[in-house]
């Protein structure tokens, strides 16, 4: 079956006051339907600009990408999982969570019903006709996921939505990530700093050399599924991990150079 | 006794001291501010000292009761010097008689320029009986805070509403902002006594309501511009990316990104351009008016009847308060999730 996700050769330069930024530079990936891709590299590396450019959110200036609409062509392509949330601080937690359906014109009865049946399956069901003022930050982070799950897009593109979280309420979130996603199997591309959590979560880790950004290497993550914190005890779990921060380890200490220089 | 009444007992023996030394040697005639000076201190040291013994429960009463209570001291200090010979009662009325002034203007009614403060209220049932509406009518035309209100609502509607669409497109539209916002800020800041005689050529009766509506309404209108233009572009943009992800045309995105995220901005500004639009109306009142309060304060300046000027200064500062108060109930419902 053809990637669900292709990107081949994209690039990104910013024509900024002081000259050309590259952003991006050559970077080609291919995701099959149902795999949860998580790309890591160095800060400035580019990473969330290539997440805007698969959402559509920034025109890429060189190369390509595709993503293969399903069956129905009614379902958006893709929908975007904010790192700062992004949920609409005067609506409250059900017209979040009904908004893509509000934008595409659900009737009323019909989105509502899919917003709260969304709010059951991440546990906030009670907090309905809450404000996001009066909610925490992880269960914010649950309202934007459930936003992004009930538009049921084709992919589902998450630019490290845990970052804002404290470390505890992150580790409790990657497991109600795991489990939501094991309901829907949607393919996913999923931005974040943290290697123990791409590891955790992914079915392949993507590196990225530091700005300007471009593949370095690719891991795939041979655990088994469904995947608990039980899984970060097993040694193949620790070896993968340092693997990984070995190779990404120069490009890090590139990145701060540049940064000092 | 403990520390806390001992302090107390201190501090009110220190008032005492201070306020019966200065009466009995005459010393307020010179030397009033000092007295002011230590009795406030003395003041501020008895309230810190119920507040750190107030139990948590009656903390929000203890607040409210300073915030009213400075007010009422500085009335009460104000009667005593009045009365002590410190201030001149020609200039400086009591407050006893400035409350007197209020009630006799509520209650009269001036027959030569047929106006009364309120519009004695109490006159309509009787009113509608004999005359119906049109006799209503009339009690709210001789009403000097009537026609105040209404030129201020007039012109803030008439200037604010038009100030939130130029502002809004301002913000969303980079073109328009650049064309217009220099220009903005440099008419934003003439005086509106002086374009009040240039705008009153434009009118067909310049001595009618037209012109004073239209200089409160050129202030509105220029300040809710300029305000909302900066708190449209002040949205933080990952709001805008959300919306555009999630499918929100044009349209949508005004109604349900745009708009509901720049409201609190928006309001900030319209209680602005309030407050700003009675400043500016009593300001007009003053040189060209025949009714209104800023009028009626100004002709007891004109004929130095000072109580009753400052009973003037007294309903102004009260419709402030009231139209404020209006405007943030409003606030509230138009946008529940700000409770906080």
């Amino acid at each position: 079956m053809a990637p669900k996700i292709i990107a081949r050769n994209v690039g990104k330069v910013y024509e900024t006051s002081r000259g050309q930024v590259e952003a991006l530079v050559d970077f080609s990936l291919e995701v099959e339907e149902g795999e949860f891709v998580c790309i890591v590299g160095p800060s400035g590396c580019g990473k969330s600009t290539f997440l805007r450019i698969l959402a559509g959110l920034e025109p890429l200036t060189s190369g390509e990408y595709q993503i293969a609409p399903g069956d129905d062509p009614n379902k958006p392509l893709n929908n975007v999982v904010f790192q700062e949330y992004a949920i609409f601080p005067w609506k409250t937690v059900i017209e979040n969570v009904a908004f893509g359906l509000q934008m595409r014109g659900v009737p009323k009865r019909e989105r509502t019903a899919i917003a709260m049946d969304w709010l059951e399956r991440v546990g906030l069901r009670k907090f309905a006709d809450h404000y996001p003022g009066q909610i925490s930050g992880g269960m914010k982070q649950r309202v934007s996921i459930a936003r992004a799950l009930a538009n049921d897009p084709e992919v589902l593109l998450m630019d490290e939505p845990l970052g804002a979280l404290d470390a505890q309420t992150r580790t409790v979130m990657q497991e109600e990530l795991m489990r939501i996603w094991e309901e829907t199997r949607k393919t996913v591309v999923y931005i974040t700093h943290s290697i123990e959590e791409s590891v955790f979560l992914g079915d392949r880790v993507v590196l990225m050399t530091a700005h300007p950004g471009t593949l370095k290497e690719i891991f795939p993550v041979d655990l088994p599924r469904p995947r608990s914190h039980e899984t970060t005890a097993t040694p193949a779990y620790a070896e993968l991990t340092y693997a990984i921060w070995q190779s990404l380890q120069g490009e890090v200490m590139r990145a701060m150079q540049e940064q000092q220089a | 006794m403990n520390h806390g009444t001992r302090n107390l007992l201190l501090y009110v023996g220190g008032l005492v001291l201070v306020n019966g030394l200065m009466t009995g040697l005459n010393l307020w005639a010179s030397y009033w501010w000092a007295g002011l000076f230590l009795d406030f201190v003395l003041i501020v040291l008895m309230a810190e000292q119920v507040g750190h013994s107030v139990p948590a429960r009656h903390r929000t009463a203890y607040e409210r009761s300073l915030a009213i209570g400075f007010p009422i001291l500085l009335l009460i200090a104000w009667e005593m010097l009045v009365r002590g010979g410190v201030l001149n009662a020609r200039w400086f009325p009591p407050p006893t008689r400035i409350g007197a002034a209020l009630w006799d203007l509520t209650i009269s009614y001036d027959k030569f320029s047929e106006t009364s403060l309120l519009g004695r209220p109490w006159l309509i049932p009787q009113r509608l009986a004999t005359e119906g509406w049109p006799g209503v009518a009339a009690l709210f035309a001789e009403s000097h805070v009537w026609a105040t209100l209404g030129r201020v609502f007039a012109g803030f509607l008439i200037g604010a509403i038009p100030g939130v669409f130029v502002g809004m497109v301002m913000g969303m539209n980079r073109t328009v902002r650049l064309m217009l916002d220099t220009t903005m800020s440099a008419v934003y800041v003439l005086p509106k006594i002086a374009i009040f005689p240039i705008v009153m050529l434009i009118f067909a009766n310049p001595f009618g309501e037209g012109p004073k509506i239209a200089v409160v309404a050129i202030s509105a209108f220029f300040l809710v511009a300029i305000n909302t233009m900066v708190g449209v572009r002040d949205i933080d943009p990952v709001y805008i990316m959300a919306g555009k992800n999630y499918g929100a045309n044009r349209w949508q995105m005004f109604r349900h990104v745009i708009f509901p995220a720049a409201l609190p901005v928006i309001f900030a500004g319209l209680r602005l351009a309030l407050g700003t639009a009675l400043i500016v109306i009593v300001a007009i009142e003053f040189i060209r008016a025949k009714k209104g309060v800023g009028y009626m304060t100004f002709y007891y300046w004109e004929i130095m009847v000072t109580d009753k000027m400052y009973a003037g200064l007294f309903v102004v500062m009260a419709l402030g308060v009231i139209l404020t108060f209006g405007l943030e109930w409003i606030g509230r419902r138009l946008m529940p999730w700000m409770r906080e």
